[in-house]
């Protein structure tokens, strides 16, 4: 049984995520709303990650040989100003994504093992993501006008 | 001065004690007898009374309320009673003035005008129209919003365009969108005449809207008087008249109503047919609010539990409801999802739609309404939706100009992120017109500092010169209420015509003829290559505005100039179905939810992300109401060890704004000259400070000095009005702008100006001398004031 691996798989994932959004909040602390809705998205991560933290321990997280490869690539240091503000969320939506993404298919595991609580946790992983998602995408949209046309 | 009363003294005036039909109590306040009057509106709130302007030898001479007005039946307040004055003002603007060798000089119009089309047309061919901005108004005419509307986004095409609005009536139309599926207020004042329970959250009625509060001390005088519900944090006026008054600390409006819905829920007191037919979402209300029995939210808020339950048990039984909500609300931590709470308790319990049931999610300035409406904060005229392309579509039918030409990409800039925009200097153009923002936004020392920007140009339309206008580069001299003809819209909808009833001094003009004479040197088209802006006077305008609103909800269509003139104002819509307006909206339960017809597909209330089209299609509600739900989330900044107090700011009774025209009336000046910071009397004892002492008060970002008022507020929290900045007085720093915190809801995007932590000390030495000059103050405010 494999289930361990995708478990560690979000885990870890959120736990990157509790440090991705706080190192764009740190380095856009200009843009009063992106600190302060990173901060509370990163604050979200942590406490998804605690929850998913029980399946570990009952399933034994098996971690991958495989290093996480786009937590690897994206994001090692936050950069500062219009584009990289741009960047960094751009960044943070795929790192989000993967949660998801890793998350549907913990999903189908666990309604193959008609483990219900573990589908509940699931369910909260993906619709917390959904939003987070959500709020990365509104915006990237509305900075990319301004950057990509009349900033300096 | 000749007047029905005292106001200073006698601030609401004789009782007339009903239930049924408000008695007309005609007030006026005159320096001379006028031998004519002319038809207007008070624009100094978002009350809007009707009132006449009295004329004498070409100048303004008093004013008197209409007796025939459905909003105040010939009552008046003192700030509309003695406000007047400042247009008769010796200090008034009466030229251009143009920036030169770092010093303003007088211009002509044509000099000055050219100037900033010279400028526009630079920044343009460098950014294109995305390095201006626009920063009005709450206190223009429905015409000049309309006007500016349609040349910023069919003109220039920027999405940047916003009203100081955006700091006090932006949750308003945030929670009515939430809600409802688009602004407008779904009540009327008349609902105060026989409901049962009157509900004030964070908004103190008493000292804000005066002649609403004199119908509601009326009806408190009568027979059958309703219980009255207020929630604030200091005992005001307001408080003092509450059957039940909770006062949750700063930050803590969600824990208390998610308190009372809770105790309302599980205690039965909720209308399932009406919840079942007309809304979608209880369940997940439901569950979130669970979470909150009234201990811990005493824990939280310190409201005592006992005091939760009596006021749920009065909200969960009453038969008919008012409820109104204001800054206390809308200034405050997750100040839309409180807001929506207040829609939540009407459609929870089925309060909505009907005779004594209202809710008015107030505005605070006389004409916010109409920035709502006509898009000059952003949003698409007549509340139509900037994601959705058929709505896009009719405008770029009705202005005749390709669709691409009108920003609908991304969401329309709000006022925080255009002033971000400057300071990092991708906007490098800032149009203010009618507003004062080196007084009244947040944390004033940034915003002077991106007012005098090097790269960024900024145009200031005023009547008067301002703390902002000494910034700029153009000071445009305007023509004011009075001055030229318009419509206004007050908070119940009441539309209002206003006369011209004199000629403006020297050579101001109104903001209708500048912007206008912008469309025109800019040159401005359509696609056929006419004018894009088809009128020349104020009626015209209306005209087609009436257009623009034709078949949305508020519909303007069946009314016109001359309606409007001669008797009361009228509340939208109106139109062929309501030839006479509507006194309330959702009457059937029809809500304007509908995915074609809402003017947002809404927000998550927590981070204020959007929801898609495609989203909303897959739930479209269909004319049913949204309940929306919200956990707490703790404020950004709380009072530690350095910064032990909570800092909260509001309003006085005798002032507007930045007091450009009340500081200007003797009589209300003198009955609040000067700031104050309002301390408990437990603080005053354990910081050695007694009334009058000049105290320092300091937060990260700033510092001011005012004289101590001392009691009718809670320990560990501190009121400083925000009327006061540096026009008459530049001794001391003493705006309380100084200390507020850049930050906004997520949703409204409208800034905290009610919370931050502070520290109080007292001043020595001379300071404490002037703390004597104003002692009187003392004796002023003897009972909470705002
Ligand atoms: S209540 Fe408002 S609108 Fe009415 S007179 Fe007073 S300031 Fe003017």
């Amino acid at each position: 049984m494999h289930i361990g691996k995708y478990i560690s798989l979000v885990h870890r994932t959120e736990i990157d995520l509790v440090k991705a959004f706080r190192l764009v909040a740190d380095a856009h602390r200009d843009e009063v709303d992106v600190y302060q809705i990173c901060m509370l998205l990163s604050s979200w991560s942590q406490s998804l990650s605690d929850d998913v933290q029980i399946f570990a321990e009952k399933y034994g997280e098996e971690n991958d040989d495989e290093p996480d490869r786009l937590t690897q690539t994206l994001l090692k240091k936050a950069r500062k100003g219009g584009m990289a503000l741009l960047r960094d969320l751009h960044d943070l939506y795929l790192i989000v994504s993967e949660a998801e993404v890793c998350c549907a298919i913990l999903q189908q595991g666990a309604a193959g093992l008609r483990d219900d609580a573990l589908m509940l946790t699931c369910e909260e992983i993906e619709r917390q993501s959904k939003r987070q998602l959500s709020w990365i995408y509104t915006r990237m949209r509305s900075a990319a006008p301004q950057t990509l046309i009349a900033a300096g | 001065m000749q007047a029905s009363r005292d106001s200073i003294i006698d601030i609401w005036g004789e009782r007339s004690p009903y239930r049924g039909e408000w008695p007309v109590r005609v007030d006026q306040c005159t320096s001379e007898e006028p031998d004519h009057w002319v038809q207007s509106a008070c624009v100094l709130c978002s009350n809007g009374c009707g009132i006449d302007i009295g004329v004498k030898n070409g100048r303004i001479v008093g004013v008197r309320g209409r007796k025939e007005d459905i909003v105040n039946f010939g009552r008046m307040g003192p700030k509309g009673l003695h406000g007047w004055v400042a247009n008769n003002s010796k200090d008034r603007l009466t030229k251009p003035l143009i920036r030169e060798n770092g010093k303003l000089r007088e211009a002509g119009w044509d000099e000055a005008m050219n100037l900033i089309v010279q400028r526009s047309k630079e920044i343009i061919e460098k950014q294109t129209s995305l390095g201006i901005g626009f920063y009005t108004s709450g206190q223009l005419f429905l015409e000049e919003y309309y006007t500016l509307g349609v040349i910023g986004k069919a003109g220039l095409g920027t999405p940047h365009m916003d009203g100081n609005t955006r700091l006090c009536t932006a949750t308003s139309a945030a929670a009515l969108k939430a809600s409802f599926g688009s602004d407008g207020q779904p009540g009327s004042y008349s609902d105060i005449d026989t409901t049962d329970c009157v509900l004030h959250f964070g908004h103190n009625i008493a000292s804000q809207q005066t002649v609403l509060w004199m119908r509601i001390l009326d009806r408190l005088a009568g027979p059958n008087p309703p219980k009255v519900v207020v929630i604030d944090p200091r005992e005001t006026y307001t408080a003092q008249k509450a059957t039940v008054h909770l006062a949750p600390k700063p930050g803590t409006n969600i824990p208390v109503m998610n308190g009372l819905l809770h105790l309302i829920i599980t205690a039965g007191h909720i209308n399932r047919a009406y919840i079942d037919a007309h809304t979608v979402g209880f369940e997940e209300l439901e569950k979130i609010v669970t979470e909150w029995p009234p201990e811990r939210v005493e824990k939280l808020s310190g409201v005592p539990a006992a005091k939760l339950r009596e006021a749920a048990r009065i909200l969960g039984t009453t038969r008919s409801l008012v409820s109104t909500v204001l800054q206390g609300v809308y200034q405050s931590m997750q100040a839309t999802a409180a807001a929506v709470q207040i829609n939540n308790l009407h459609l929870v319990r089925g309060l909505i739609g009907s005779d004594g049931c209202g809710i008015y999610q107030m505005n605070g300035q006389p004409t916010a309404q109409n920035t709502r409406e006509c898009g000059a904060d952003g949003d698409l005229p007549a509340f139509r939706n900037w994601s959705n392309k058929e709505h896009v579509q009719q405008l770029a039918g009705l202005w005749n100009v390709e669709l691409h030409k009108i920003p609908h990409w991304s969401p329309p800039t709000h006022a925080m992120q255009i002033w971000r925009f400057a300071e990092a200097g991708s906007i490098k153009m800032l149009w203010i017109s009618g507003t004062n923002p080196a007084v009244s936004m947040p944390e004033l020392s940034r915003i002077r500092e991106i007012l005098q920007k090097e790269d960024l140009f900024v145009v200031a339309q005023d009547a008067f010169m301002t703390e902002t206008t000494k910034f700029a580069d153009v000071v445009l001299p305007a023509a004011i209420w009075g001055e030229k003809t318009g419509c206004y819209t007050n908070v119940d909808r009441t539309v209002h015509i206003s006369h011209k009833a004199v000629e403006p001094p020297g050579e101001a003009r109104s903001d209708f003829d500048i912007f206008i004479d912008y469309s025109r040197r800019m040159g401005f088209k359509d696609k056929d290559g006419a004018d894009l802006i088809k009128w020349n006077t104020p009626e015209e305008a209306f005209e087609a505005w009436k257009e623009c609103t034709r078949g949305r909800p508020c519909d303007y269509t069946g009314m016109s100039y001359s309606k409007l003139t001669g008797g009361s104002g009228i509340q939208w819509p109106c139109n062929e179905k309501f030839p006479e307006g509507s006194h309330h909206l959702y009457t059937d339960g029809v809500f304007n939810t509908a995915a074609d017809y809402c003017e947002t597909y809404g927000h998550d209330l927590d981070t204020g992300a959007a929801v898609t089209q495609e989203e909303y299609k897959a739930i479209d509600p269909n004319g049913k109401a949204f309940l929306k739900g919200s956990d707490y989330i703790p404020p950004h900044e709380a009072p530690d060890e350095e910064y032990p107090l909570w800092l909260t700011t509001g309003r006085l009774v005798y002032h507007f704004h930045t007091r450009t025209k009340t500081g200007r009336s003797k009589e209300l000046h003198e009955a609040a000259p000067d700031g104050y910071v309002q301390i408990s009397e437990e603080d005053a004892a354990k910081y050695n400070i007694a009334e009058g002492d000049m105290i320092e008060v300091a937060s990260r970002r700033g510092k001011i000095v005012e004289p101590a008022k001392i009691g009718g507020i809670g320990p560990g929290i501190v009121f400083v009005p925000f009327h006061y900045g540096y026009w008459d007085n530049e001794e001391r720093p003493r705006a309380a702008n100084e200390l507020t915190i850049t930050e906004w809801d997520a949703v409204s995007k409208q800034p905290h100006f009610k919370y931050a932590a502070v520290k109080i000390s007292k001043t020595g030495g001379i300071l404490d001398k002037i703390g004597e000059a104003i002692e009187t103050i003392k004796e002023k405010f003897k009972p909470g004031e705002t």
